[in-house]
């Protein structure tokens, strides 16, 4: 792996020396990482390593969720998780922005998950620093109760970008990237809550992506959605792969043959293949792959 | 042999039938009882206090009873005729009929006049306590839901606050008084009142928050978090504006029972009778530390520690009619106030 981002290293040596305990070697911090809004800041060119997933185990309390999960998942390419209701797919997921901080009772037992090189569990992360730049898009869309425009800024706002004609510009271009623009540009000011279903969705992927994260993650952004909403999220999805890295799952088995470029097939907590989408869905290596993307089971 | 059914489905009497019917006029005359039970109470202070509150003669409002402070009423026979009137115009009518300063009158405390200064103290007192409740309430609520996490510890705190529901007004007014007014010193004063009347509604105020709280989708608080909001952010921008709504509703609930009770006061904040309105304090922070006359107060006052007649019963129905619209006011305005805030965060 070539390190695509030198400045993010900062060596042991310049660390001040606390103790013999202190250890971490990189530093997740605004000051090291390139600045999201920065023009040309490094990020990983297509094909590269960004997420890299090693021997992970993690748990509900006492109930193990993943068992030695390893994955890497390159940069600029759409990756989609797939498998069974309860096979660990949206715990992973939820792993990669620490969501599962949230939950009582989670923990990583064992393992790592480096993005950019950078242990994301390691005691100084800032987990704030860290959702920046790994976006999530929900499940069920979850557009604030205020309007599109103040849902489309939320973010930008608390990172303390005041200026309206910049925000102006980011809001249509965010609106634009969702291919949302043309229906709601009338009507910025109304609340996000009235629109349809699909375009609720919309929504929440611009106000994502207005905060220009690195990564992109998806939880089932579609399984509540009308085939036609759905199709539109998917077309937004091939559009969005140049820019951003996107991890999503599903249950829709044609989705990720659709729109992904990897696929990853998970049972019970385990990674069971991971492979070229092409290769799951037409010459799985593995028996149970092959059982469930035929639809035998699941 | 039984008379030959009609057709088929011939309704029969029976137990069941029977008892359904008997069921059925059990329940409706028990709504019904209720119902009456409320218009009763509310028809005989309207109609007993309506001669009060209001006149036949335009403005049709006896805005005296509303602005004045309670005065004595004094009855005397004059010259042949019977006159009715309070404490300053009799001294006046006595100035102007010297003749008439050793007439002989019947007297009756509070009887005249009006009862502003008691409309004043309620509404400071429940101003001033539920500013109090909803502040410290909404804190513990905003810990209890969104950052302490379930132990051991958070079950105490929450049997104590089930616990300080079923506290007894009284007890509450107890502990005010050695707590304030003994302990801290602050006598019989508004702030006494206000910290007395507070802790009796927090438990209402806490529970409703969380409930509040609760009902707030987990999907406003994930986006909002992995967009790289801090908790607090979170919580201030999109948890807590949404769930005011549902605080002010129950808060609503709190000011009705603040208002209205009378045991917590009757040793903290309230007199007999003030000859001062609250704003006359010769320095600010003297405001804090007086007493006030208050409209629950002033009902057990004027029914209990003077003659009942028809002459005391006017003041009687006519506080407790305008107790009753102060209440019906303040919770009208939360009321618009809530719904105001519903409209502005609907989901």
């Amino acid at each position: 792996m070539v390190n695509a981002a030198p400045i993010l290293m900062d060596t042991p040596s310049s660390a001040p020396a606390k103790s013999s305990a202190y250890k971490p070697t990189v530093r997740l911090s605004p000051a090291s990482l390139p600045s999201a809004h920065a023009p040309g800041a490094a990020a990983a060119p297509m094909g590269e390593t960004l997420v890299d997933i090693s021997h992970l185990d993690f748990f509900y309390n006492t109930s193990q969720a993943l068992h030695d999960i390893n994955l890497k998942i390159e940069a600029k390419n759409v990756t989609a998780f797939i498998g069974p209701s309860g096979c660990g797919k949206s715990t992973l997921l939820r792993c990669l922005n620490r969501m599962n901080d949230l939950i009582d009772g989670t923990r990583v037992a064992r393992g790592t998950i480096k993005i950019h090189g950078v242990d994301i569990y390691q005691p100084d992360v800032d987990v704030i620093e860290l959702r920046k730049r790994v976006g999530m898009v929900f499940q069920k869309s979850n557009p604030f109760p205020k309007s599109i425009y103040e849902n489309i800024t939320f973010g930008l706002r608390l990172q303390g970008m005041n200026d309206p004609a910049k925000l102006d510009e980011i809001v249509e271009k965010s609106l634009r990237g969702a291919a949302l623009w043309d229906e709601v540009k009338d009507r910025l000011g109304a609340s996000g809550m009235g629109l349809s279903g699909g375009q609720q969705q919309r929504l929440c992927i611009a106000r994502a992506i207005a905060v220009e994260p690195e990564v992109i993650l998806m939880d089932e952004p579609c399984s509540a959605l009308d085939p036609v909403a759905t199709a539109k999220v998917e077309e937004l999805i091939q559009e969005l792969r140049s820019r951003f890295t996107i991890i999503i799952v599903t249950h829709n088995m044609q989705q990720a043959a659709r729109c992904s470029d990897k696929t990853a097939f998970f049972y019970l907590g385990k990674l069971i293949e991971f492979a070229d989408t092409r290769d799951i869905f037409t010459k799985p290596a593995n028996a149970q792959t092959e059982a469930y993307v035929s639809g035998r089971f699941g | 042999m039984s008379a030959p059914t009609a057709h088929l489905f011939q309704s029969q009497p029976n137990a069941a039938r029977r008892s359904e019917r008997a069921t059925f006029w059990l329940f409706r005359s028990a709504t019904y009882l209720v119902l009456a039970c409320g218009l009763a109470v509310f028809g005989t202070i309207f109609f007993k206090g309506a001669g009060t509150v209001f006149k036949a003669e335009a403005p049709f409002i006896n805005t005296t009873f509303f602005t004045d402070a309670p005065e004595s009423l004094y009855l005397f026979e004059f010259e042949g005729k019977k006159y009715e009137m309070g404490d300053r115009e009799f001294r006046a009518f006595k100035e102007k009929h010297p003749a008439a300063a050793t007439v002989k009158s019947e007297s009756y405390v509070y009887s005249a006049g009006g009862i502003f200064p008691c409309i004043v103290g309620t509404v400071l007192l429940v101003v001033g306590s539920m500013t109090i409740a909803l502040v410290l309430g909404v804190c513990a609520a905003i810990y209890l839901n969104e950052y302490a996490r379930d132990g051991l510890f958070i079950r105490f705190v929450r049997l104590a606050i089930l616990n300080l529901a079923g506290v007894p007004s009284i007890v509450f007014g107890l502990f005010g008084f050695g707590m304030f007014v003994i302990y801290f010193g602050w006598n019989v004063s508004l702030l006494a009142g206000w910290f007395t009347l507070a802790f009796m509604v927090l438990p209402v105020v806490i529970t409703a928050s969380e409930e509040s709280l609760k009902a707030v989708p987990k999907g406003f608080r994930e986006g909002s978090l992995a967009l790289g909001a801090t908790k607090w952010q979170t919580i201030r921008l999109n948890v807590v504006p949404y769930a005011l709504p549902g605080i002010l509703t129950s808060s609503i609930l709190g000011i009705a029972r603040v208002a209205g009770e009378t045991a917590p006061i009757m040793f903290t904040a309230a007199y007999v009778v003030g000859d001062k309105l609250p704003w006359d304090v010769a320095k600010a922070g003297d405001f804090f530390f007086q007493g006030v006359m208050a409209l629950p107060y002033h009902i057990y006052v004027v029914s209990s520690k003077i003659p009942q007649n028809e002459y005391t019963e006017r003041v009687q129905y006519g506080t407790a009619f305008v107790f009753l619209l102060v209440v019906a006011f303040i919770a009208a305005s939360s009321i618009i106030l809530r719904n105001k805030l519903r409209s502005r965060y609907k989901w």
